[in-house]
C-alpha cells in the first residue's frame, strides 16, 4: 500500500484524511465509541468517504476500502455499494488485490445477488491462472458462494483441476466440486471417476476432501454409490487401517490419535457404502470392530471417532456381535460425566431403538434421569427417547416418574413434557380410572400447558364412563381447590359441575378408595362464580361457567335465585359473548321455566369414536358450512385412547359440526341430535355444548333463534350459516319455534329455461320422499354449479315444517337459498323447490359429493330422513 | 455440512461470520441475534450443543469468545468441537497466543485462515502445519507485491525528482517529495 502525493491535493483536507486513515485507525475509532449513536456517526462518515472514493474510481485505496467495508458489514451496516469494487479488485492483476477482492466477494455478497454473475468470467480466468494461490482463491470463492448457474458454467474447469498435481489445488477443487454437485446434482457423474482417483492419494488434505466428495456423490446418485462400493471399499478400509495403526505423527496428532478427522470421514463414507449391502458390510466388520474396541475414549477426539463408528455399525448390515459392541459403547457414553457425551449417546440411542430396542430398554433408568438434567438439549433428547421406550408394561411407572418430575421442572420445559405425558397417557391407558386420575394430575400440575384436544378428550371419556362420573367430578372439585389457576383444569371442572353437579353434592357412585367429601349446593355455585368472575379466566371459561350455572339453576332449585342474580350481573358485561349469553339465559330463567328443565338436561353421552376420528381429521379438514366426515370409517371399529373399542357411530353424526376445535358435538343415541343445535325441537334439546369461542359460536347463535327471545339479539351472526339470512323479525313469545322458518322469504326460484348441460338426477328416494336435482352451470365459472332441488312427498300425509339441509366436503363451498315453501302436500301434489349453489374448488379433480337430511313433521310428529348423494353427473 | 460459522464475543459483538448456506442479509442478522441470545445465556456446565430450527449449533467458549458452528442434525457434533479447536490452534500459532483483539484488528487474516480450513462447509485440511505454510506463502506474496509497489513508487518519485528539480526547484521540496 503506498501513497502517491502527486496524485491528489485538491480535495478538501478532512475527507482526504478520512480516506488515508488506515483500517486499524478506523477500527480503533469505532471501538472508542461509547454509544450506538456515536458509532453510527463514525460509520456514516467512513461510508461517505468510501462512497466518494468509489465514485472517483480511486484505485490506490480500493482494497483498503473494501477491508474497511468488511468490518462495517460485520457490524451490521449496509455495504452493498461496495460490491462492484470487489469485482474490480478481483479483475486486477496482483495477488494482494485479488485476495482481498475474493474475501470481499464472499463476505459482502450471497449467491442470490445478480452482481455475482458478473464475476464468472474473472473466476474462469483465475481458475486457469499459473499461480496456484490465485487458483486457490478462485476455488475457495467458488466453493463458498457459487450459484447453480455458475456451478454449471465452471464445472469443467473444476473437474480439470481435480487432476492437478498440486495437493493444495486438488483438495480445494474437490470441496468446490461438492458445492457444484449440491447445486446441480446432474453434474455428479462427471465428477465420479476423478473423485474415486482422489482416494488413492497419500496427502491427508486431499484424502479428506476426496472422501467427502465421494460421500456427497453417494448422496445424490445411487449409481455413484454402486460404483464406489465396487471399486473403493477396499481402498477405504486400507486408509482407515493405515491411519488407525500409524505410529505417532505430530502433524496430524490430536490427543494421541492420528488424524481423527480422516477417521471420521472414512467411517462416514463406509456407512454410505455398507448400507443395505451385506457383503460390503461384512468386509468392513474387522476394521470396525478394531476401531470400536481400541479407540481411546478419554478424550473428545477419540469419542468423536467412537460416535461415528457406532453410527456406522448401526447404519450398515453389521453382525450382531458388532452391534452389541456398539450398544455397549453407548451405554458407556450414557454414564459419562461429560454432558456432550451423554447428549450424543441419547441421540444415538434413538437410532438404536430401531435396531435393538431391548438393549436400549436396559438403559431406561439412566435415560429417565437425563430427562431431569439441567441441560435443555439433553432433557429434550431424553424425553423423546423415553417416549419411544414406553410400552404397555412400563407405562404406569414411567408416567408416574414423569408426572412427579412435571411438578419441579423448568417452566419452558413444561410444554414439551406435558404434551409427551398426555400422549403417553392417552396411548397406554388400559383402564378409565387410571386415565382420568393421570389426566387430573397433569391438569392440576400443568393445566395451562395442556392442549385443547387433550382436555376435550378427557371430557368425552368422562361422559362415557357413567360409573366414574361422580368420582371424577369430586376429584375435580378437590383438585380445583388447590389448582384453580390451571386454565384447562378449570374448564373441565366447570363442565363437569354443570353436568354432574348433583353427583358432587349427593355423593353419587362413591368408589371405595374415595375419602368422604361434603359439598353443599351453594359450594358448587361458589366454584362456578369464582370461575366466572376470576381475574384470570378467559372468555371460553367464563362462557362455560355461565352455561354450567344455568344448568345448576334447574338442578338445585334453592340456588336459582342466586344464580339468577349472577347471570343478571353479566347482562351488562362488556364482553359481547358473555352479555349475549347472560341475556339469553336470563330470559330462559324468567320466562320459560316450563321448558327450562328439559332445555338444560344433561348432555347425551358424547360419541367417543366420532370424537377420536374428528381429532385425527381436524388437522386436515376445515369445516365449511357443514362438515362431512367419517364416510370411509363407517363400519370399521376404532380403538379409543382408553383401550375400549367401540363400533363407530352412524355416519353423518357430524353433520352440523361447526367448529373443529372447540365444539363437542352432542351426538346422542336419539336420532335428532341436530335439533338441539338448531333449537327446533325444544322438548328434546340439551343446550350445553362446550362453549366455543369467538366467531364460531354458531351453536349458541342458533339456539338464540330457536328460543323465543327478544329480537335484539344480533341476528347478523346467524346469516353466516346456511342462508337463514333475514331473521330479524321479532318473534312473538308464544309462537311455535318452528315458525321461525316461515319468515324465510319464499323465493320460488324455478329452474331456468336454458337447456341443461347435465342430466337431472334423482338425488334421493325413499318410500315417502323423492328429491330431484337439476343442474345449471355458468360457462365462465366452471367450478360453480347451481342445483335446483325439487322435493316431492310420496306419502299420503302432508308434511309441514319441511327443512332441507346439506353437507359437503371441505373443498366445496355450499350456499342454500331459501326454499319455496315448507309445506309439502301429500301424494306428490305439489313440490318444494330450493336452489343450492355449490362451488367446487377442486373442479376437474374431485367430483361433487353431498350428504343431505330432511326434517319435517307429519301430524306434528317429527320425522327425519337422511342420505348421501354420490350419483352426481361427472364434470361438476 | 457446516452451514455457518460465527464468532461472538461475551458482549454479543460479532467478530467473524461465514455463511456456507444461503441466508439473506435479513436472515443473517436474525440468526445472529437469536443464537447469541441462546448461547450467551447458557451456563458453563451444560453441553456444547443447541438444537435450533432443526439444526444443531455446536459452540465452544475460548476466553471471551464463543466459536459457533451450525451443522445438520445428523452430523457429528463431537467432531465439530475438534474442528473448532483445530481452527483456534491454528489462529493461536499464527498470531502467537491469539486474543480477541488480534481477531478484531486482523479480522481479514482470521478469514484467510478459515478459508484454508473450510470450503463449502466441509473440512479442507487436518494438518495445522500445512495451513500455516499456505498462509505464510500467501502473506509473503502480498509482502513481495507491496515491496515492489513501494520500490516502483520510489523509483517514480526519484525520477520525478531528478527530472523536475531544475524546473520546479523549491516547490517540489515543499511538497515533501524527495
Amino acid at each position: 500500500m503506498y501513497y502517491d502525493p502527486f496524485r491528489r491535493g485538491e480535495e478538501d483536507e478532512e475527507e482526504e484524511e478520512e480516506r488515508r486513515k488506515k483500517m486499524r485507525d478506523m477500527i480503533r475509532a469505532i471501538r472508542a465509541c461509547k454509544t450506538a449513536a456515536e458509532e453510527r456517526a463514525v460509520v456514516r462518515k467512513e461510508c461517505a468517504a468510501i462512497r466518494s472514493a468509489i465514485s472517483e474510481n480511486d484505485q490506490d485505496y480500493r482494497h483498503r476500502n473494501i477491508a474497511k467495508l468488511m468490518f462495517i458489514h460485520m457490524l451490521g451496516y449496509p455495504t452493498h455499494f461496495g460490491q462492484m469494487e470487489c469485482l474490480k479488485l478481483i479483475a486486477s492483476a496482483g495477488f494482494p488485490e485479488k485476495r482481498i477482492g475474493y474475501l470481499g466477494l464472499m463476505l459482502l455478497l450471497d449467491e442470490r445477488q445478480e452482481v455475482l454473475m458478473l464475476v464468472t468470467n474473472s473466476l474462469k480466468q483465475d481458475l486457469n491462472h499459473t499461480n496456484q494461490y490465485i487458483v486457490g482463491l478462485a476455488l475457495c470463492a467458488l466453493g463458498n458462494i457459487c450459484s447453480a448457474e455458475m456451478a454449471s458454467d465452471l464445472a469443467p474447469e473444476v473437474e480439470r483441476l481435480l487432476l492437478n498435481k498440486d495437493p493444495n489445488i486438488k483438495k480445494k477443487a474437490a470441496l468446490c466440486s461438492i458445492r457444484i454437485i449440491r447445486k446441480v446434482p446432474d453434474l455428479a457423474e462427471n465428477f465420479l471417476s476423478p473423485a474415486a482417483s482422489l482416494l488413492k492419494e497419500k496427502h491427508h488434505g486431499v484424502l479428506i476432501a476426496g472422501i467427502q466428495l465421494c460421500t456427497d456423490l453417494c448422496k445424490v446418485s445411487a449409481d455413484a454409490n454402486k460404483h464406489l462400493r465396487k471399486n473403493c471399499t477396499e481402498g477405504l478400509i486400507r486408509i482407515l487401517k493405515d491411519v488407525s495403526n500409524s505410529s505417532y505423527a505430530p502433524e496430524y496428532d490430536i490427543a494421541g490419535i492420528t488424524d481423527p478427522f480422516l477417521h471420521i470421514r472414512v467411517l462416514r463414507l463406509m456407512r454410505m457404502l455398507g448400507q443395505g449391502d451385506a457383503d460390503t458390510s461384512e468386509y468392513m466388520n474387522d476394521i470396525l470392530a478394531q476401531i470400536a474396541s481400541k479407540t481411546e475414549s478419554n478424550k473428545n477426539a477419540g469419542n468423536a471417532i467412537l460416535y461415528e463408528c457406532v453410527e456406522t455399525i448401526m447404519g450398515i448390515e453389521a453382525t450382531s456381535g458388532l452391534r452389541v459392541l456398539a450398544i455397549n459403547i453407548l451405554g458407556r457414553f450414557l454414564s459419562n460425566r461429560d454432558n456432550n457425551i451423554r447428549y450424543v449417546a441419547l441421540n444415538m440411542l434413538m437410532k438404536a431403538i430401531a435396531v435393538d430396542s431391548q438393549a436400549v430398554q436396559r438403559h431406561r433408568t439412566t435415560i429417565l434421569e437425563c430427562v431431569k438434567d439441567s441441560d435443555a438439549s439433553i432433557r429434550k433428547r431424553a424425553l423423546e427417547l423415553v417416549f419411544l421406550l414406553v410400552n404397555d408394561t412400563n407405562a404406569k411407572p414411567l408416567t408416574k416418574e414423569l408426572i412427579d418430575y412435571l411438578e419441579v421442572s423448568d417452566q419452558d420445559f413444561k410444554g414439551d413434557l406435558t404434551a409427551k405425558i398426555c400422549s403417553i397417557i392417552e396411548k397406554f391407558s388400559q383402564e378409565k380410572k387410571w386415565y382420568i386420575d393421570q389426566m387430573l394430575k397433569v391438569l392440576s400440575l400443568a393445566g395451562s400447558y395442556v392442549k385443547d384436544d387433550v382436555w376435550h378428550a378427557l371430557i368425552v371419556a368422562i361422559s362415557n364412563a357413567p360409573d366414574l362420573q361422580g368420582y371424577s367430578v369430586r376429584s375435580l372439585y378437590k383438585a380445583f381447590q388447590t389448582s384453580f389457576e390451571q386454565v384447562s383444569l378449570v374448564r373441565v371442572v366447570v363442565w363437569c359441575i354443570g353436568e354432574y353437579g348433583e353427583m358432587l353434592v349427593g355423593n353419587v357412585g362413591v368408589l371405595e378408595v374415595e375419602e368422604p367429601l361434603t359439598v353443599t349446593e351453594s359450594d358448587t355455585v361458589d366454584v362456578l362464580e369464582a370461575c366466572l368472575t376470576g381475574h384470570s379466566a378467559d372468555i371460553t371459561t367464563r362462557s362455560m361457567s355461565l352455561i354450567a350455572l344455568l344448568k345448576l339453576s334447574s338442578r338445585f332449585p334453592p340456588t336459582s335465585e342466586r344464580i339468577k342474580e349472577i347471570i343478571t350481573v353479566h347482562k351488562g358485561s362488556i364482553v359481547l359473548e358473555l352479555q349475549q349469553r347472560a341475556i339469553e339465559f336470563n330470559s330462559i330463567i324468567q320466562r320459560h321455566d316450563n321448558i327450562k328443565s328439559s332445555l338444560v338436561e344433561r348432555m347425551p353421552v358424547l360419541d367417543e369414536s366420532a370424537y377420536m376420528v374428528k381429532k385425527a381429521n381436524s388437522s386436515q379438514e376445515n369445516i365449511v358450512a357443514v362438515k362431512s366426515s367419517q364416510m370411509s370409517l363407517a363400519g370399521t371399529s376404532v380403538t379409543l385412547p382408553n383401550g375400549v373399542a367401540k363400533p363407530p357411530a352412524a355416519p353423518l353424526v357430524d353433520l352440523l359440526d361447526l367448529s373443529s376445535d372447540d365444539t363437542l358435538v352432542p351426538t346422542s343415541t336419539s336420532k335428532d341430535f341436530l335439533h338441539d343445535l338448531l333449537g327446533i325441537d325444544l322438548t328434546n334439546s340439551s343446550s350445553s355444548g362446550i362453549a366455543p369461542s369467538g366467531g364460531t359460536d354458531i351453536l349458541m347463535d342458533l339456539l338464540s333463534i330457536g328460543t323465543p327471545v327478544q329480537s335484539d339479539i344480533s341476528p347478523e351472526t346467524v346469516s353466516s350459516n346456511q342462508g337463514f339470512a333475514p331473521t330479524t323479525k321479532p318473534t312473538p313469545t308464544t309462537v311455535q319455534v318452528l315458525d321461525l322458518l316461515d319468515v324465510l322469504p319464499s323465493n320460488g326460484s324455478v329452474a331456468g329455461d336454458q337447456s341443461p348441460l347435465y342430466p337431472s338426477i334423482t338425488a334421493f328416494q325413499s318410500s315417502t320422499l323423492k328429491i330431484m336435482f337439476s343442474f345449471k352451470k355458468h360457462p365462465e365459472k366452471p367450478q360453480v354449479t347451481e342445483i335446483h332441488a325439487t322435493f316431492m312427498n310420496l306419502s299420503s300425509d302432508a308434511y309441514t315444517d319441511f327443512v332441507f339441509q346439506a353437507a359437503v366436503p371441505k373443498f366445496i363451498q355450499l350456499h342454500l337459498d331459501p326454499a319455496s315453501s315448507n309445506h309439502l302436500l301429500a301424494n306428490s301434489n305439489g313440490t318444494i323447490t330450493q336452489t343450492v349453489t355449490v362451488t367446487n374448488s377442486q373442479h376437474g379433480q374431485k367430483p361433487l359429493a353431498m350428504r343431505i337430511r330432511m326434517v319435517y313433521k307429519v301430524d306434528n310428529q317429527e320425522k327425519l330422513e337422511q342420505g348421501q348423494i354420490n350419483n352426481f353427473p361427472p364434470g361438476l | 455440512m457446516i452451514h455457518f460459522v460465527l464468532l461472538i464475543s461475551r458482549q454479543g459483538k460479532v467478530r467473524l461470520t461465514k455463511w456456507y448456506s444461503t441466508y439473506s442479509q435479513k436472515e443473517r442478522t436474525k440468526v445472529i441475534r437469536e443464537l447469541s441470545g441462546l448461547i450467551l445465556a447458557r451456563g458453563p456446565k451444560l453441553s456444547n450443543f443447541i438444537e435450533w430450527r432443526g439444526y444443531k449449533v455446536v459452540y465452544r467458549r475460548y476466553a471471551s469468545l464463543y466459536f459457533c458452528m451450525c451443522i445438520d442434525a445428523d452430523d457429528n457434533e463431537l467432531e465439530i468441537l475438534e474442528i473448532i479447536h483445530h481452527f483456534v490452534e491454528i489462529l493461536d500459532r499464527y498470531f502467537g497466543s491469539v486474543c480477541e483483539l488480534d481477531l478484531i484488528f486482523n479480522f481479514h487474516k482470521a478469514y484467510y485462515i478459515l478459508d484454508e480450513i473450510l470450503i463449502a462447509g466441509e473440512l479442507q485440511e487436518s494438518s495445522k502445519k500445512t495451513v500455516a505454510r499456505l498462509i505464510a506463502a500467501q502473506d509473503s506474496l502480498v509482502e513481495a507485491a507491496k515491496e515492489q509497489a513501494s520500490s516502483v513508487s520510489n523509483m517514480i518519485a526519484q525520477c520525478v525528482a531528478a527530472h523536475c528539480r531544475p524546473l520546479l526547484d523549491n516547490r517540489v521540496e515543499e511538497r515533501g517529495c524527495s
